[in-house]
């Protein structure tokens, strides 16, 4: 069945993100023949447009004002409903990102219709759209039908296939009305980043959890990243050992913190509680350390090392300086 | 000031995973023997942050409300020991099996039938449905504007100042009053009630609405008004057990790993 559908982009330094690639991916599979269009909102929008067209959409809704820049909930969700004027879409797509967790509901409000939120998997099921969605910490998968229109899904980074580059495509650009008043004043920002490679990047992410013991713990969590590489492994925390103040909050890997999908995820000292394994269970492979062998995270790990941490990761990380 | 903070009674999420299960026919998770119902972690760091607010103010009211069972009552009596001043239940069979729309709906109804409320605190998400909206959409249906998952709140001149968390770090945003926040793990721990507290909380009043008291018609919360029909509730496939590694001591499993690592093509 034909649906249009509106992917909410967001790009930055003029290049579409991952999950919004990621989005038309899923828009395109489900348009099936009826039209994909993407919004896209700050400075460089209109020429974030042009790499939309490969991606999938075939109209463009930009609006360049610097406005955007700074996320504003409401003046995003007067800009992103003039595009659903244009578009009639019968699904509107939006990453699970920190602008799409507050829009969504907002527009699924505005809309007289429902939102469904962190979606691994939106499928067509004779003709209707079914969304799924981890619940429960991710104990539990739940899937959704919609009995109102449009529908609006926001979409986990990672869980959705972009479409392979339609090369030489090109599409219609349309530019969405000014900016509109907001009631939020945006009066500073602060980053708070790991210097160097970030988790969501790393093709490793070394992991430490409460099971360290201490603080110091990652130390060695960190000195078995270095000796993988620091271009390719960054460290990461459970949200026990973020919560006890041992690492920043920037590095949690969960379902309130970061979710992760690199080619290998070393669990070092975490059980895996499954609002752990929601961040990081999309991992190629992962490697679990733990003393205790009955810990859930054997059960989601690969490879498993059963022991103290502090005796394995010496020789851990000298056999890893050896091999290469 | 008035201050609203929505509570959530839930099954507790430390529960092991071995411990949860799911009925098929029901679409229902089954309650595990010996599993407590508690307070959603983030809607007692909501609590918290309206109590802090409430302390630096003076001269504050706060109302707890919640929408569920009658056991739902553990849950408001937990944030009256807390500090907070009255409890409203939210309960009716007309409510149940909703969606998180209709059950915001009944929490808007609620807050507006309360009438001089300045602030509402909710926590970031349910800890069992991890839905993250039900702040988001009291905020739309009051016509209020909402911040979310803040790590810091505070309160002055007719404006709430929210620190929210964003991808790569804090953003310090203000917002008039009235106005809806919702709170997450990084504002720091709930405090933990004294004996005096709870026993005083047994004595403060918890009245219970149902759908009629808040005008709302039957047909449009609960699972008459859900927009999003459940499907199935499944538990997701584990592909099993880990391979682990057999050396004598460390050194030897280390070695071992790697070279497993090494034949994989992992590393």
């Amino acid at each position: 069945m034909a649906r249009n559908v509106l992917v909410v982009g967001e790009f930055s330094e003029g290049e579409p993100s991952t999950t919004t690639h990621e989005l038309l991916g899923a828009a395109s599979r489900l348009s099936d023949g009826g039209a994909v269009g993407v919004t896209l909102l700050g400075s460089g929008a209109s020429g974030a447009a042009a790499a939309t067209f490969p991606a999938g959409a075939g109209k463009a809704f930009t609006n360049d004002d610097a406005e955007y820049d700074v996320f504003r909930s409401d003046q995003w969700l007067i800009a992103v409903l003039a595009a659903v004027e244009q578009s009639s879409p019968d699904v509107i797509l939006i990453a699970q990102s920190t602008a799409g967790r507050e829009l969504a509901p907002r527009l699924a409000f505005r809309l007289d219709t429902a939102a469904a939120m962190d979606c691994t998997m939106v499928q067509d099921e004779g003709g209707a759209l079914q969304v799924t969605r981890p619940a429960y910490g991710g104990n539990a998968l739940a899937t959704y039908s919609f009995a109102s229109s449009p529908a609006v899904a926001t979409v986990r980074a990672k869980s959705q296939d972009p479409i392979a580059p339609n090369a030489g495509a090109t599409g219609e650009s349309v530019a969405l009305p000014g900016v509109g008043e907001s009631r939020t004043t945006v009066i500073g920002r602060e980053k708070v980043e790991a210097e160097g490679l970030q988790i969501q990047d790393a093709a490793v992410v070394v992991s430490g959890g409460r099971g360290l013991g201490s603080p110091e713990g990652f130390e060695l969590v960190e000195a078995l990243a270095a000796a993988i590489g620091k271009d390719k492994a960054a460290v990461g925390a459970s949200r026990a050992a973020c919560d006890l103040g041992w690492y920043p909050p920037s590095q949690q890997v969960g379902l309130t913190g970061k979710v992760v999908t690199p080619d290998l995820y070393i669990a070092v000292a975490i059980s895996g509680a499954s609002q752990h394994m929601a961040g990081c269970s999309g991992s190629k492979t992962i490697i679990a350390i733990n003393k205790d062998s009955e810990a859930n995270i054997f059960k989601s790990a690969r490879f498993g090392i059963v022991g103290d941490y502090k005796q394995v990761l010496p020789p851990l990380i000298e056999a890893i300086k050896a091999a290469k | 000031m008035h201050l609203v903070v929505c509570a959530k009674q839930i099954p507790d999420p430390e529960t092991p995973p071995s411990a949860f299960k799911i009925d098929p026919a029901k679409n229902e998770v089954i309650p595990a023997p010996g599993i407590a119902l508690v307070l959603s972690q983030f809607d007692g760091i909501a609590a918290e942050a309206a109590l802090r607010i409430k302390e630096a103010a003076g001269d504050t009211k706060i109302t707890v409300i919640s929408m569920g069972a009658e056991s739902a009552q553990q849950a408001i009596k937990q944030v009256l020991a807390m500090g907070a001043d009255e409890g409203v239940l939210l309960q009716d069979p007309a409510f149940d099996k909703g969606d998180p729309h209709t059950t915001a709906k009944v929490l808007t109804a609620a807050i507006k039938k309360l009438g001089d409320v300045d602030a509402v605190f909710c926590g970031r998400q349910a800890a069992d449905w991890d839905w993250g909206v039900a702040g988001i959409l009291i905020a739309e249906g009051l016509g209020w504007p909402v911040s979310i998952i803040a790590k810091g709140v505070t309160l002055e001149d007719g404006k709430v100042r929210v620190q929210r968390v964003i991808e790569d770090g804090y953003e310090t945003v203000d917002l008039p009053l009235p106005a809806v926040v919702t709170v997450s793990n990084e504002f720091g721990e709930p405090r933990y009630p004294k004996l005096q507290q709870i026993m005083q909380a047994a004595r403060k009043t918890v009245t219970t609405w149902k759908a009629a008291d808040l005008g709302l018609d039957p047909g449009e919360v609960g699972a008459a008004g859900a927009r999003l029909k459940l499907e199935r509730l499944y538990v997701p496939e584990k592909e099993g057990k880990a391979e682990i590694m057999q050396g004598d001591t460390p050194a030897e499993q280390a070695q071992q790993l790697v070279a497993k690592l090494q034949a994989a093509k992992i590393l």
